[in-house]
């Protein structure tokens, strides 16, 4: 077991550009670490976003979920609904600016101040970056020299570096991500070392041309070359950046070789400075992750998990091996998670999970939510868009607690080993 | 009997009223929003008592498919399985299958049907059809009727008034919890003034707890509409609540009420609401519309819901026929306004200024003073004046009715 030790860093604006005062509405970011363990790995710290400009200050614990929004808004839950979540936790939401692509030009999001104006979220927290894991998703053979090529509800569009920009600049987010030129795991060498040569000019020109304000993340990229990652790395540390966003994951990449690829990268960062990563979502990965010294999760699990009928129902108490897992099997479950459409809830009056506190839970029952799924009522996806954000970011909490109290390493082998258990039994 | 009905205010026809149901204590006039499988349009139960819904209807002819009405009785009635406390009502499930059925087919004995399922005949009788709604355990419960579309004329409009009148009987006899449900029975009769003389006669005989007009809002011209209304307003008792079914634009209510009904059902602010369509006191807002793109302004800046105090029509626009999201928020902003509608028709009639009220919603509705011929008369036959807001010399009710969509 790791003994965890209490590293406070002295909180530090992180300064972006030269001029100040080009930031419109958000002030600088301050990440502090609490703490971490020896040699690296996992750590806990604070996440403090600036406000001003009529947006509030937020501040979230780390290492912290990014909820994913459509058009900035949670997919299901209306923006009413959102305070019956947990706070701070819930208070970071991912943007794509793409999704306004579509409808609302740049020239009115500005008009109408900005992103936290525009979406009556004062109090949240935005951190744009340009793929959403949903709709908006990189596709790497139409992108070229002069900008990165994503398909997006409009059809597939070609970024440039300017255009991103001045996106960025009339939404105004708390943070933003470099364009990236993302590519999967399967690509050349020498494409994927052009992906790396890329993303690292479109970083320099989006901070040369920054006027949107807000922190900026690097973009890192590198694919499944270990040599290429830390090439990218060390670039991006060189540069004056409140942060990094590690990219290029969930891109066809093995879950086996993640870790090694995740602590290339990550020793090469900083320790001060928050590090983002997109396309890790299952627990076992947000553990993976956080293993290797990740702050911030952008992650479609929820969403994933919502429109396919399922509930959240791991243990997030340490102490609790959870219900028999023959029982669970039978009923849908694979330790995780349950299937709401299936027959076995039909009748069932108890709360998806006994104990929890969420709006869902509190007021229905997994036989309402079996008929919602049957009738194709969305109702269902708003429940457990409730639910499993509310316990997903309990699971973070858990592992908040599991670094502070040192025991992660224990923590993390636990799940896993549960988890495989329990899939050793249900093929039984 | 599981109700009262005290009328608190009046202004000729028209009055406020508190109706006490077994769940509820509902004020009227007031709008139920259709909640067909038990939830409606993404919105939670939290967020349809913010909203100020009373009643909500739930449809029979679904629930008893899906979940069915046996599941529902077992897990102790609708109002447990969707959590709302609040009150409830139940359609007989006659209308839903004529309506959605091709093969539905009209005997004394009831309807049958082809199942949904499997596709092998049905048979729903006034006894069923009770028994289902015994076991949903809405507030209110409908009887089984025999509907024909208002555009039907002839002997088959008869037939079907005096059928609805043996079927009440039926209805009444089968109906197992009269002291926790309320069984309304539903006047029929088309257009035709005789026989809805005959069908209100022969209901109010058998002293029910409640009255619906039925089979109207089927593409009737609204002149019809509005007599057939006022006909069975003035014939039924005074001291019963009244309720006009399919009636949901914002104008029917309000000329509904002034007539004298008191309780109203549609699927309409929220059907519209999935299409883009937001209800304002102008009339409609397409939110659709190009224009709408560049409109900095709340969706109705006199409103004072949620999505009017956070959203611009611009980003609305963005969201609504796209995203599920555009759809949950425009049917919150909809029956918002329909409920505030109700609550002010409730509180004016109370408090004596309901001919204002009436005229301060005509005129921003028809500001060229335009308002349909038929809204003219029927105001006339509910004592409501109304000429400060109509401009006579216009002479172009017709033109400018049938210009104006959703009338
Ligand atoms: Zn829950
Ligand atoms: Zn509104």
């Amino acid at each position: 077991m790791d003994v965890a030790v209490t590293n406070i860093i002295r909180p530090r604006n992180a300064v972006i550009c030269p001029s100040k005062t080009l930031r419109i509405c958000c002030g600088a970011m301050r990440y502090c670490l609490k703490s971490s363990s020896h040699g690296g790995g996992a750590r806990a710290g604070t996440l403090l976003l600036g406000g001003g400009g009529g947006v509030s200050a937020v501040e979230v614990e780390t290492p912290s979920l990014l909820l994913s929004t459509r058009k900035g808004l949670p997919h299901f839950v209306s923006p009413d609904m959102l305070p019956s979540l947990p706070s701070p936790d819930s208070r970071l939401l991912h943007l794509s600016p793409f999704h306004f692509l579509e409808a609302v030009s740049s020239s009115m999001i500005s008009k109408l101040g900005g992103l936290h104006q525009m979406l009556g979220l004062q109090d949240y927290g935005f951190v744009a970056l340009p793929r959403d894991s949903i709709q908006c998703l990189p596709s790497y053979d139409g992108t070229n020299k002069t900008g990165a090529s994503f398909e997006t509800p409009c059809g597939r569009c070609l970024i440039k570096p300017k255009e991103y920009v001045e996106m960025i600049s009339s939404m105004r987010p708390n943070i933003w991500v470099t364009l990236a030129d993302e590519v999967p795991a399967w690509v050349s060498d020498k494409r994927n070392r052009k992906s790396v040569d890329r993303t690292l000019r479109w970083m320099d020109e989006c901070i040369s041309l920054n006027m949107a304000g807000g922190d900026i993340f690097g973009a890192i990229v590198g694919g499944s070359n270990v040599l290429e990652r830390q090439r990218c790395a060390e670039e991006v540390a060189k540069r004056n950046l409140s942060g990094y966003w590690i990219g290029g994951f969930g891109l066809g990449e093995s879950i086996g070789e993640r870790p090694r690829l995740l602590k290339a990268v990550c020793e090469c960062l900083p320790v001060e400075k928050p590090r983002l990563i997109c396309g890790l979502g299952l627990p076992e990965e947000i553990l993976q992750g956080v293993d290797a010294g990740i702050d911030l999760f952008d992650s479609t699990y929820i969403y994933h998990i919502t429109i396919g009928g399922f509930a959240l129902t791991f243990p997030l108490d340490t102490s609790k091996s959870g219900v028999s897992s023959h029982n669970l099997a039978e009923k849908g479950s694979d330790f995780t998670k349950i299937n709401l459409r299936s027959t076995a809830y039909r009748k069932d009056t108890a709360p998806i999970v006994e104990d929890c506190e969420c709006y869902t839970c509190s007021n229905h029952t997994k036989a309402y939510i079996n008929h919602l799924l049957n009738v194709h009522e969305m109702l269902a996806q708003t429940l457990l868009e409730i639910h499993n954000t509310y316990h997903f970011l309990g699971f973070f909490r858990t592992i908040r607690e599991a670094i502070k109290g040192g025991y992660f390493k224990q923590f993390h082998q636990d799940f896993v080993n549960r988890r495989r258990d329990h899939l050793c039994n249900g093929d039984v | 009997m599981a109700l009262r009905f005290e009328v608190l205010g009046r202004f000729n026809r028209a009055r406020a009223a508190q109706l006490t149901l077994p769940h509820f204590v509902c004020q009227t006039p007031l709008f139920m929003p259709v909640g067909t499988q038990g939830t409606i349009k993404g919105l939670t139960t939290d967020q349809l008592e913010d909203i100020g819904c009373q009643i909500i209807l739930g449809n029979t002819y679904h629930l008893a498919l899906r979940p069915t009405s046996e599941l529902i009785d077992e897990l102790s009635g609708l109002h447990k399985f969707m959590n709302w406390p609040r009150a409830l009502l139940t359609d007989s499930g006659g209308f839903q299958m004529v309506s959605l059925l091709h093969l539905a087919d009209i005997t004394e004995e009831g309807v049958t049907f082809q199942s949904p399922v499997d596709g092998k005949p049905m048979l729903l009788t006034p006894e069923e059809s009770i028994q289902i709604q015994n076991r949903i355990g809405a507030d209110i419960i409908m009887a089984l009727d025999d509907v024909v579309k208002t555009t039907i004329t002839g002997p088959r409009i008869e037939e079907a008034m005096y059928r609805t009148l043996r079927w009440i009987d039926r209805c009444v006899a089968a109906h197992k919890r009269p002291a926790e449900q309320n069984l309304f029975g539903i006047v029929q009769g088309g257009l035709d003034p005789i026989l809805r003389d005959i069908c209100v006669r022969g209901l109010v005989e058998r002293n029910l707890p409640g009255y619906a007009i039925g089979g109207l809002s089927g593409g009737e011209d609204k002149n019809s509409f509005w007599r057939v209304v006022a006909q069975c307003t003035g014939a039924l008792p005074e001291d019963k609540p009244r309720y006009v079914m399919g009636v949901g634009y914002p104008l029917d209510i309000v000329v509904c009420s002034a007539l004298g009904a008191d309780m109203y059902d549609c699927v309409y602010p929220t059907r519209t609401a999935r299409f883009g369509t937001a209800l304002v006191p102008e009339g409609v807002l397409k939110l659709k519309h190009k224009a709408m793109a560049e409109d900095i302004r709340p969706i109705d800046p006199t409103c004072s819901c949620m999505v009017c105090k956070k959203y611009s029509r611009a980003y609305m626009h963005c969201l609504v026929t796209k995203d599920a999201m555009g759809s949950q928020l425009l049917s919150y902003h909809n029956l918002h306004y329909i409920m505030k509608l109700s609550r002010d028709l409730h509180s004016s009639i109370l408090h004596g200024n309901f001919p204002e009220y009436v005229c301060k919603f005509l005129q921003k509705m028809f500001p060229e003073g335009d308002v349909p011929k038929w809204v003219c008369n029927a105001m006339e036959v509910a004592g409501v004046d109304i000429s400060s807001c109509c401009s006579f010399n216009l002479k172009q009710g017709k033109k400018t009715q049938e210009s104006r969509e959703d009338y």
